[in-house]
């Protein structure tokens, strides 16, 4: 009875010990991290909202975590900063309002911690979420074609209509969903450009 | 060769352990068979998800279909439906054997796998509905974790209630790594769900609560029962005791105090305090220990008695799984070094360390269990032997396809993209001849589930004729000859 206890208990201390050291301790040390104020007033990281919020969930939905990446490696490890994923490595700070955190662990895709200050415009967003080929030929992105909705020759376009480059099934233009829009909205956001600095030390 | 159920021999000691597995016998097909319909789900996911990255436009337009939510579905129904029910039935199974006792509350446990059963259902269907947490490994939306969670507490109830029970006054080494996966796995699931789900632990903390729990769950879940497993089977079938005591106490406590701190390394390179990146390295390196001391154990054992790999499955299976977790355990602790990190760390190779891992010593280890434990479960034998062939080849075969392919494939994306100067979209070019060559190997390892699958409907349903001796490897055995003789009888009858 008494062996059976020390077994046990010995066994419930090796992972409250790991817990406690790998997130307890680090999450202590992350407390004191609170949004910078820049100059124009304005905070980074903002928190998400409207859009950006909805999309953020989207995003989460539709699993985009396992091909997509959102975290820069410093410079010298790797080659993140080179290929231009992000001008400075990601820290903490970058991350306070992530919930759930998007860090991912596969590149099957690039990473897109900044893929908003990469890709600022929504049309280019727009037109690679209907059909990847379209501006990344050989990309193995799936399509998201049920983000948008199709306009075909013949109809006429509304004014927020996006061009399609090549025509395909007579579709010459998109129109993005309410959840296309969020989603994009969301992926604009993405940026780290903001030297926080902690990132240069 | 042919003949109706041999009555049981009476030995007091086969009688009793005969009563225990009596009482054990619902239960454990149950969890073992539901386990086996689960990997065949998952194979079917894991397909598909397969296939989408080498041509991305296979069932495209189906929202719920996506890479994204696939993908998720395969792990998840790996992990919890197949791992978490065959792990289950194992634990339950062995320890009633080993402190031969009664299994106790049958029927909780009955309607706990049932219950287990349905909220895999809602979860993975939540997944395909868009319902993901978007924690990996803990995809599943919180309102399904509790029918997950809830029939694992009758297990640990269980197992406790057996342990303490006990007749046999010794306690076997398999028993210490049941007994620890009892402990360690509500704990795991709860607290990681609390860090990450329910908001407990904030921003980058939580990422290191995702990880220190997707690392655990293979490593303090399917790990210690398949080491249990393996200590179990090897000695039993060669009948040989294990090669040190000692040696097994010290693996146990070495695996038990560094594996828990091995999962940051998932994080290398991440926004993350390096201290935290350096103690998951460290962990890792340090299983070296355990590892060396249990491989020394289970192959030391097996020392002189590799003849019988030709004919016994449980041992063929186990034999597999414990040399495969000395191998895929080396290549873990060396690809937590920071520079193998640097290059193959967001690549396939990780990936294929997994499925090294999962497919080639864990579920052959299950398998191993199932092939032992359902003949003195159900009082007859395997009814093909051919079909055991095609699932050991089969997993063999396809299992090395996924892994070389995948890790061949990881090691050479890993060093393009860290050259700056090949454009990405070259990478994923040069990644595709590898990527459907993950399909073929996934497809011949369905194969093998499939055939398992059919021998093990076999072996549940009541027969009229089994075959006398336990069904080896090396024989024709084959159950249509079953059939046939099934056949003639009725027509005999009739006559």
């Amino acid at each position: 009875m008494s062996r059976t206890f020390i077994l046990a208990f010995g066994i419930f201390l090796t992972i409250a010990s790991s817990i406690t050291g790998l997130v307890i301790i680090p999450n202590w040390q992350f407390q004191a991290l609170k949004p910078v104020v820049k100059l124009d007033g304005t905070r980074y990281p903002e928190v998400y909202f409207g859009d950006q919020a909805r999309g953020r969930e989207i995003y989460i939905d539709q699993g985009c975590i396992y091909c997509h990446t959102q975290q820069v490696r410093m410079k010298g490890y790797g080659a993140d900063i080179r290929r231009g994923w992000g001008t400075r490595r990601s820290v903490p700070r970058d991350y306070l309002m992530d919930r759930p955190h998007q860090l991912g662990t596969q590149r099957m895709g690039p990473d897109l911690a900044s893929i908003g200050a990469r890709q600022p415009s929504v049309d280019w967003h727009a037109i690679h979420l209907y059909n990847p080929q379209l501006t990344s030929p050989g990309s193995i992105m799936p399509r998201f074609e049920y983000f948008f909705r199709e306009v075909r020759s013949g109809e006429a376009a509304p004014a927020d209509a996006i061009k399609v480059p090549q025509q395909s099934n007579g579709v010459t233009h998109i129109v993005p969903t309410d959840r296309g829009r969020a989603l994009i909205a969301y992926l604009k956001r993405l940026n780290q450009s903001f030297p926080l600095p902690e990132a240069n030390q | 060769m042919i003949a109706q159920p041999i009555p049981p021999v009476v030995i007091p000691e086969v009688e009793a352990r005969i009563e225990v597995d009596g009482s054990s016998r619902p239960v454990i097909v149950l969890y073992w068979g539901t386990s086996l319909i689960w990997l065949t789900i998952a194979s079917i996911a894991g397909l598909i998800s397969s296939i989408k990255l080498h041509s991305p436009e296979f069932l495209g337009g189906m929202e719920w279909l996506t890479f994204g939510r696939i993908r998720a579905v395969h792990w998840d129904t790996a992990i919890y439906g197949f791992g978490g029910l065959a792990a289950s039935g194992t634990l339950l199974w062995l320890q009633a054997r080993l402190c031969q006792v009664r299994l106790p509350y049958r029927n909780l446990l009955l309607v706990g796998g049932v219950v287990f059963n349905i909220g895999l259902v809602l979860g993975t269907a939540g997944v395909l509905m868009g319902q993901s947490t978007g924690v990996e490994t803990l995809e599943f939306p919180l309102w399904a974790m509790p029918l997950l969670v809830v029939p694992y507490v009758f297990i640990v109830i269980a197992n406790f209630t057996m342990y303490f029970k006990k007749v046999t006054k010794h306690t076997y080494v398999s028993q210490w790594y049941l007994m620890a996966v009892t402990v360690w796995f509500p704990i795991l699931v709860l607290s990681a769900e609390a860090c990450t789900n329910l908001g407990a632990v904030d921003g980058v903390a939580q990422a290191i609560a995702n990880w220190w729990y997707g690392h655990n769950v293979v490593g303090l879940f399917a790990t210690p029962t398949g080491i249990a497993a393996a200590y179990y089977l090897i000695p039993k079938v060669i009948g040989k005791p294990i090669h040190s005591y000692h040696l097994s106490l010290l693996g146990f406590w070495s695996n038990a105090i560094f594996y828990n701190w091995a999962g940051t390394h998932h994080l290398t390179g991440g926004p993350l305090p390096a201290w935290t990146i350096t103690l998951g390295v460290v962990g890792s390196l340090m299983m070296f220990i355990p590892v060396i001391t249990i491989g020394i154990n289970h192959h030391m054992t097996m020392l002189g008695s590799f003849h019988l790999l030709k004919t016994s499955p449980t041992l063929r299976f186990a034999v597999m799984g414990s040399m495969i977790y000395t191998l895929s355990s080396f290549q873990g602790s060396l690809e937590a070094l920071r520079s193998h990190q640097e290059v193959t760390h967001f690549t396939h190779y990780t990936i294929g360390h997994v499925h090294f891992g999962m497919y080639g010593f864990f579920a052959p280890l299950m398998f191993a269990m199932m092939y032992y434990g359902m003949p003195r479960l159900m009082d007859q034998e395997w009814s093909s032997a051919r079909l055991i062939r095609i699932h050991f080849w089969c997993t063999v075969v396809g299992m090395l396809i996924y892994v070389t392919a995948m890790c061949y494939a990881g090691i050479r994306q890993g060093l393009m993209m860290n050259d700056p100067s090949i454009p990405f979209l070259n990478i994923v070019r040069f990644t595709i001849p590898y990527l459907a060559l993950r399909t073929l190997g996934g497809l011949i390892l369905l194969t093998g589930t499939i055939a398992f699958l059919i021998n093990f409907v076999r072996i549940i349903t009541p027969h009229k004729y089994t075959w006398k001796t336990p069904t080896m490897l090396d024989t024709e055995r084959d159950w249509k000859k079953l059939v046939e003789l099934e056949k003639q009888s009725e027509n005999g009858g009739t006559k």
